[in-house]
C-alpha cells in the first residue's frame, strides 16, 4: 500500500477512535451545566467536582482501593500458581492455569451472575470485601498470562548455575528468579489495576446496592440525566490508564509483553 | 534447575492458596449458579432449592427465540465489522516503526481498558442533539438541523465495533508481527501491487488465525451489557443485558442462572472451535 493510503487509513481509525473522547472532553469543560458541544466558556470546575464533591470523592476513593487491593490478591494467586507451573512438571496442574483464564474470557455477565449466587447463598452478598475477591478471581487472568510469559523468558541456565552452587529453592527464587521477573509483576499488577478500576457489571452485582464505585455512580447517575462530572472523570480514567500502560512501555518491552517476539525488529 | 515433577508433599505447598482460591471463588461459584438455573422461584424475589426444568424450558419461547437471534446477529456482525477494519489495521501497524508502534498501543490498550458504562455515555454524548456530531454536519451544509442518532441499532453497533476494535487489534497483533515479511517481499518482487500481496498472501496465511479472532470478537461482543441498553432500545437487549435484567430488576435468579448457563455453553463450544482453528497449522 502507499505511504499516503496507508496514513489516510491510519488517520481514519484515530479519528474514529478518538472521536467521542474528543467531544467528551470538549463537554467536560463546559461553564455551564449543559450537554454543549463545541464547549460554552472554560471551567475546570467540573475536575474539582470529582474532589469536592462527597459523593463522587467517595465513589473515587472506593474504586481505587477497590482497584488497589483486588489486583495484589489477583497478583498473590497468579505468582505461586506461575511458578509452580514454571518449576514443576505436573501437567494436571495446567487445570487451575484453565481456571485463571476462564473468567476473563466467558462473557463479563457469566462471572458477575456466579458471584452473585454464591456470596447471596453464603450469605455476605453487598459486604465491599467481597468485591476485592471477585474482582481479583475476574482479573487474575492478567497476572497469570504476564506471568507465564515473564517466567518463560527465564533462561534456565543461570537457575542451574545457582542451584550447582547449592542454593535452596527459596535463595534461588529470591535472588534469580524474582529480579528477573519483576517486571512482570508490575505489569501484571497495573493491567489488573487499570481494568479492576473500570470495572462495572462484576462490581454492581457483588455490592452494587452497598458501595459506589466509579463506573456504578455514572451509571446510576446517567439514569437521572446529564452531569458534566461524568465527562471530567472519564477524561480522569482514561488519562490515568493512559499513564499507567505509557510507564509500562516506558520501563517494559509492550509489544512483547503483548505476545510478539523482541528480538527479531 | 530444570523442571522435574514434585517428589514430596511439601513440593506442592505453592499450589495450595492459587488452587484454593480458584475452587472456592471460582468453581463453586460457577457450581452455584448452575444449581440455582433448577431452582424454584418464590413471590418476592427469593428461589428455593428444587429440581425443575421450568427455567430452561421458559427459552423456548418467541420472545427469548428473538432475543436470541438478535444477539447472534449483533455479535456476528460486530465481529465482522472489527475484523475486516482491524486486519488490515495490525498489519499495517506490525510494520510501522516501533516507536509508533508501542504509542498506538498503549492508545488501543487505554481504550479497551475504558469502562462500558464510559463508552456508553461518549458515544451517546457524540449522537446527542446539544453536543453531537450532526452539529458538524450541519455546519458543514450536510443537514439542516442536528438531530438525536439515539436510541437507533446504528448507535449500539458502531459503539459496540469501537468497543471491540481494539481488542481485535490485540488478538491478531502476535500473529501479524511473527508473520514472515519474506512472503509479501517475494509475491512483490514477483510484480504483485501492495494491495494484491496483503489479499493473495496475507490474508491466505493467516486463514486461521482469522477465523480464530473472529471467534474471540464474536464472543466479546456476546458479552456486551450495557451498550445496547444505553444506546439501544428494547428490541435492541441481547442476552447478557436480559440476564442482568432479569437477576437484578426482575429479581428472578433461577432464569437469569438458567439463561447464564446457556451462555456458558454456547460460549464454551465456540472457544473450544476458536482454539481447534488456532492450532491447525498456518498455510505458511
Amino acid at each position: 500500500m502507499t505511504t499516503a493510503l496507508r496514513r489516510l487509513f491510519f488517520l481514519a481509525v484515530g479519528i474514529f477512535l478518538a472521536l467521542p473522547l474528543i467531544v467528551v472532553a470538549g463537554v467536560s469543560i463546559n461553564e455551564k451545566q449543559t450537554l454543549a458541544f463545541p464547549p460554552q466558556g472554560f471551567s475546570l470546575s467540573w475536575y474539582g467536582e470529582i474532589f469536592t464533591n462527597t459523593e463522587w470523592r467517595n465513589a473515587l476513593f472506593a474504586s481505587l482501593t477497590l482497584a488497589a487491593l483486588s489486583a495484589a490478591v489477583a497478583l498473590v494467586i497468579a505468582l505461586p500458581l506461575a511458578w509452580f507451573l514454571w518449576r514443576r512438571i505436573a501437567p494436571w496442574a495446567n487445570i487451575f492455569q484453565l481456571l485463571g483464564v476462564a473468567p476473563f474470557t466467558l462473557p463479563p455477565v457469566i462471572t458477575a451472575l456466579g458471584f452473585l449466587t454464591f456470596w447471596a447463598t453464603t450469605g455476605f452478598y453487598g459486604q465491599p470485601w467481597t468485591a476485592v475477591i471477585s474482582h481479583a478471581i475476574f482479573f487474575v487472568t492478567l497476572p497469570l498470562v504476564t506471568l507465564s510469559l515473564g517466567f518463560s523468558a527465564i533462561d534456565r541456565s543461570l537457575v542451574e548455575a545457582a542451584a550447582t552452587m547449592g542454593a535452596t529453592d527459596r535463595v534461588i527464587f529470591r535472588t534469580v528468579v524474582l529480579p528477573l521477573i519483576l517486571p512482570y509483576i508490575v505489569s501484571g499488577y497495573a493491567f489488573a489495576f487499570v481494568l479492576s478500576l473500570n470495572e462495572y457489571i462484576v462490581a454492581y452485582m457483588t455490592v452494587g446496592f452497598t458501595m459506589e464505585t466509579l463506573p456504578i455512580k455514572i451509571f446510576n447517575a446517567l439514569r437521572y440525566g446529564y452531569t458534566p462530572t461524568m465527562a471530567s472523570v472519564t477524561v480522569l480514567f482514561l488519562a490515568i490508564a493512559a499513564l499507567v500502560f505509557g510507564l509500562v512501555a516506558r520501563y517494559g518491552d509492550l509489544p512483547k509483553l503483548l505476545g510478539a517476539m523482541a528480538d527479531d525488529r | 534447575m530444570r523442571r522435574e515433577p514434585p517428589q514430596r508433599l511439601a513440593d506442592y505447598a505453592p499450589l495450595a492458596f492459587p488452587a484454593g482460591m480458584l475452587i472456592v471463588f471460582f468453581v463453586i461459584p460457577f457450581a452455584t449458579m448452575i444449581a440455582v438455573s433448577f431452582f424454584e422461584r418464590e413471590q418476592g424475589g427469593f428461589y428455593q432449592p428444587a429440581f425443575v426444568w421450568d427455567n430452561y424450558a421458559r427459552f423456548i419461547s418467541l420472545f427469548f427465540g428473538k432475543v436470541l437471534g438478535f444477539s447472534l446477529f449483533l455479535a456476528i456482525a460486530v465481529a465482522i465489522a472489527c475484523v475486516v477494519i482491524g486486519i488490515p489495521f495490525t498489519y499495517l501497524l506490525s510494520r510501522t516503526k516501533r516507536k509508533l508502534q508501542v504509542l498506538w498501543l498503549v492508545a488501543l490498550l487505554s481504550i479497551l481498558s475504558l469502562s462500558e458504562v464510559m463508552i456508553g455515555f461518549a458515544w451517546s454524548t457524540l449522537f446527542s442533539r446539544t453536543a453531537g456530531i450532526t452539529n458538524l454536519f450541519t455546519a458543514l451544509g450536510l443537514m439542516a438541523e442536528p438531530q438525536a442518532l439515539t436510541p437507533s441499532f446504528g448507535a449500539v453497533m458502531t459503539a459496540m465495533t469501537y468497543q471491540a476494535l481494539p481488542y481485535t487489534v490485540l488478538v491478531l497483533y502476535p500473529a501479524l508481527v511473527r508473520l514472515d515479511p519474506t512472503l509479501t517481499e517475494a509475491a512483490r518482487t514477483l510484480g504483485a501491487s501492495p494491495v494484491r500481496a496483503f489479499f493473495t498472501v496475507v490474508v491466505p496465511a493467516l486463514r486461521n488465525t482469522i477465523l480464530a479472532t473472529l471467534i474471540m470478537v464474536f464472543i466479546f461482543a456476546l458479552g456486551s451489557y450495557l451498550l445496547p441498553q444505553l444506546l439501544g432500545r428494547p428490541q435492541h437487549w441481547t442476552l447478557s443485558v436480559l440476564i442482568t435484567d432479569q437477576a437484578i430488576y426482575q429479581s428472578n435468579m433461577p432464569f437469569a442462572a438458567a439463561m447464564a448457563v446457556f451462555l456458558v455453553l454456547v460460549s464454551l463450544a465456540l472457544v473450544g472451535l476458536a482454539v481447534y482453528a488456532g492450532r491447525q497449522k498456518e498455510a505458511v
